[in-house]
């Protein structure tokens, strides 16, 4: 049972990553696209986990977390760019 | 026992890939970005959360092995989404992207417009 349900689940997943690359591709704006790529990177990282039962490994929940951790700085990084134009703003010299 | 956690490792895992699934069909049917943040930030968080639940059970209920990474990962999930959402949202509204047409009330914008006026800004 449990074994039909995580194929069905990998198809899925699959598919709504294909769904959101359609909005990544067509976004009209930049932080479209941003939203879209963080929403991608989540769907990887539940894949990766589906991909650890089937595969009865342990080895891969390390990358769950670096993935999430990875994910959020990237979406951080996008913000300070979109607000202000630079990542890492220098000090003031006024 | 194992029809139990069968049970419950089944329910999390459905109920996480309808919440993501979910998701995809939000982020290709709203009209704007703002509501497009919102689907995105607020049930991937959730269908992530479910998900990760349910591989955690898998792993303790199933083969005796309790692993703590997965905990760490869907409390960081839990802070980490909702702020990027947030945050995202609000300095595209800074940027000057306008909301959908259709939006009733819209009170960030006098309150920007103040804070422009009072530090000086253009």
């Amino acid at each position: 049972m449990i074994h039909t349900l995580l194929l069905v689940a990998l198809a899925l997943f699959s598919l709504s990553i294909a769904i959101t690359l359609y909005r990544v591709i067509k976004g009209p704006t930049m932080p479209d696209r941003a939203i879209a790529l963080d929403t991608i990177g989540v769907n990887l990282l539940s894949a990766i986990a589906i991909v650890s039962i089937v595969l009865q490994t342990k080895a891969y929940l390390e990358a769950i977390l670096i993935l999430g951790i990875l994910a959020f700085i990237g979406t951080i990084a996008f913000t300070k760019y979109i607000e202000r134009g630079v990542v890492i703003e220098r000090k003031s010299d006024r | 026992m194992t029809i139990l956690a069968n049970i419950l490792i089944v329910f999390f895992i459905s109920v996480g890939v309808l919440f993501i699934v979910v998701t995809a069909i939000g982020l290709i049917r709203f009209p704007d970005l703002y509501t497009r943040a919102h689907a995105a930030s607020k049930s991937a968080t959730l269908g992530v959360m479910c998900i990760l639940i349910g591989v955690f059970l898998y792993f303790w209920l199933i083969e005796g092995h309790f692993n703590p990474r997965i905990l760490l990962g869907v409390l960081f999930l839990f802070i980490t989404g909702p702020v990027g959402g947030h945050i995202m949202s609000r300095s595209s509204y800074i940027a000057g992207i306008k909301p959908w047409k259709g939006t009733v009330k819209d009170d960030l914008g006098p309150e920007i417009e103040r804070m422009k006026k009072e530090q000086g800004i253009k």
